[in-house]
């Protein structure tokens, strides 16, 4: 049961981009479009699994050798290579949506959702399958704020808005009501 | 994100101050350029936890700057942003355990952020663009004066959260509890703060456009009405 609420504490009430700030920089930046945002949420969420499972077991490893310090750097170099990978398979497999993503493919490497999060699940002390429940849910909830937010930027594309907040101004406002509306789930599930 | 081809050309001159004010002022990395989000957002709750979070950013910056613009010959272009990371990690856990030393509060109250700093878009932005191709003096000068820059930003959101939200500025008592909006400390309003100070900072650049325009114009009604 402990695994369930843990999927579900991700998604709506620690939410990765509305109340931990993780991955600041793609929810601002690949949201103009429903389309982009979907593609690289996908992007987002395997990177966030397959980090996750093998930076735990590495963890694992490097506890054992007693060089616990050194997590950063192992973590941080996993997910370089593992976005390397996703990079070349989605040139391979779909062009159309490598071209989509553009810059924002690499930068995954430094979207720190990925690292927070794995860090968050050593930290945490999670067994394997907490962490994967827990990847699950952050994956699930970044995926939703951002497609929510991309929808939300798009009706904004058609309204009048004054000169100072188009851009990312406005677009950080709106993430602030979005957040608001998050914060009716604190509370909700206690771990 | 906005890329200032000013940047990418190697500079000639040894000691190019405006390399420093571009990074403080004119090309804010968070106000400018709006990258580094993340911990701008999540760090501010107050001004002290803003400050400490730059100084850390600071640090690693210069270093890695430092770092990288010494072994910037022999990094093969292909495999250079790994080799960045690399750089930027070894700092970032020296810094962790530094705090984790000597600021233990601080670090507590951080967190995950201070290993964050690895992913930190500034410090890799400023690898990419500015270090990777410029002398060691230049680079020191351009870590610091992007750090400032994002110093100020930190300390600027965090004073204005705390004020509003705590009545304090860097602890000390403004007003206390006479005035607090407590929506200001929590998520919603970092973003809503950080998207209010862009928007005057959107205006005052309209504003400065607008007036130019008009000066341009005035000057040129002048010209004219001379010839004629």
């Amino acid at each position: 049961m402990k695994v369930f609420m843990i999927f579900f504490a991700a998604i709506l009430v620690n939410n990765f981009v509305l109340q931990k700030f993780l991955g600041i920089c793609p929810f601002l930046g690949v949201t103009k479009k429903i389309d982009t945002a979907a593609g690289m949420t996908m992007a987002v969420i395997f990177v966030m699994m397959l980090a996750s499972i093998i930076t735990w077991l590495l963890n694992g490893l490097l506890v054992a050798l007693g060089i616990g310090f050194l997590t950063t750097i192992v973590f941080i170099l996993v997910i370089a290579v593992l976005v390397q990978f996703v990079e070349i398979f989605l040139k391979k497999s779909s062009p159309a949506l490598y071209q989509a993503l553009g810059i924002y493919l690499p930068l995954i490497t430094t979207n720190c959702a990925i690292l927070g999060l794995a860090l968050i699940n050593v930290q945490s002390n999670y067994s394997l399958l907490e962490t994967v429940f827990n990847s699950l849910g952050a994956g699930v909830g970044y995926g939703m704020s951002m497609i929510l937010f991309a929808g939300i930027r798009e009706q904004m594309d058609l309204a009048e808005i004054p000169e100072p907040f188009k851009g990312f101004s406005g677009a950080l406002v709106t993430a602030g009501l979005m957040s608001m509306a998050f914060m009716g789930f604190n509370g909700m599930i206690k771990l | 994100m906005s890329d200032k081809t000013l940047n990418s050309e190697p500079r000639k001159k040894t000691f190019d101050f405006s390399v420093f004010t571009d990074g403080v002022l004119a090309n804010n990395p968070v106000f400018i350029q709006v990258i580094g989000m993340c911990p701008t957002l999540a760090t501010t709750t107050s001004a002290i936890n803003g400050l400490g979070m730059g100084v850390a950013t600071l640090f690693v910056l210069v270093m890695s700057n430092i770092m990288l613009s010494l072994v910037r010959k022999w990094i093969p272009d292909k495999i250079r942003i790994p080799i960045f990371i690399i750089i930027i990690a070894g700092f970032v856990t020296i810094v962790d355990l530094l705090m984790h030393a000597f600021t233990y509060e601080l670090w507590k109250t951080l967190g995950i952020f201070i290993p964050l700093i690895v992913v930190n878009c500034i410090i890799m932005a400023r690898a990419e663009q500015f270090a990777s191709k410029n002398k060691v003096a230049d680079s020191i000068l351009d870590g610091i004066g992007n750090g400032i820059g994002f110093i100020g930003a930190l300390v600027l959101v965090g004073s204005i959260r705390e004020l509003l939200g705590n009545g304090t500025v860097f602890g000390l008592t403004v007003w206390g509890e006479a005035f607090r909006v407590f929506l200001v400390i929590l998520p919603p309003g970092a973003f809503i703060t950080l998207g209010l100070l862009l928007a005057l900072f959107n205006w005052i650049g309209i504003e400065r456009k607008k007036a130019e325009k008009k000066r341009a114009d005035a000057l040129k009604a002048a010209q004219a009405g001379e010839k004629a």
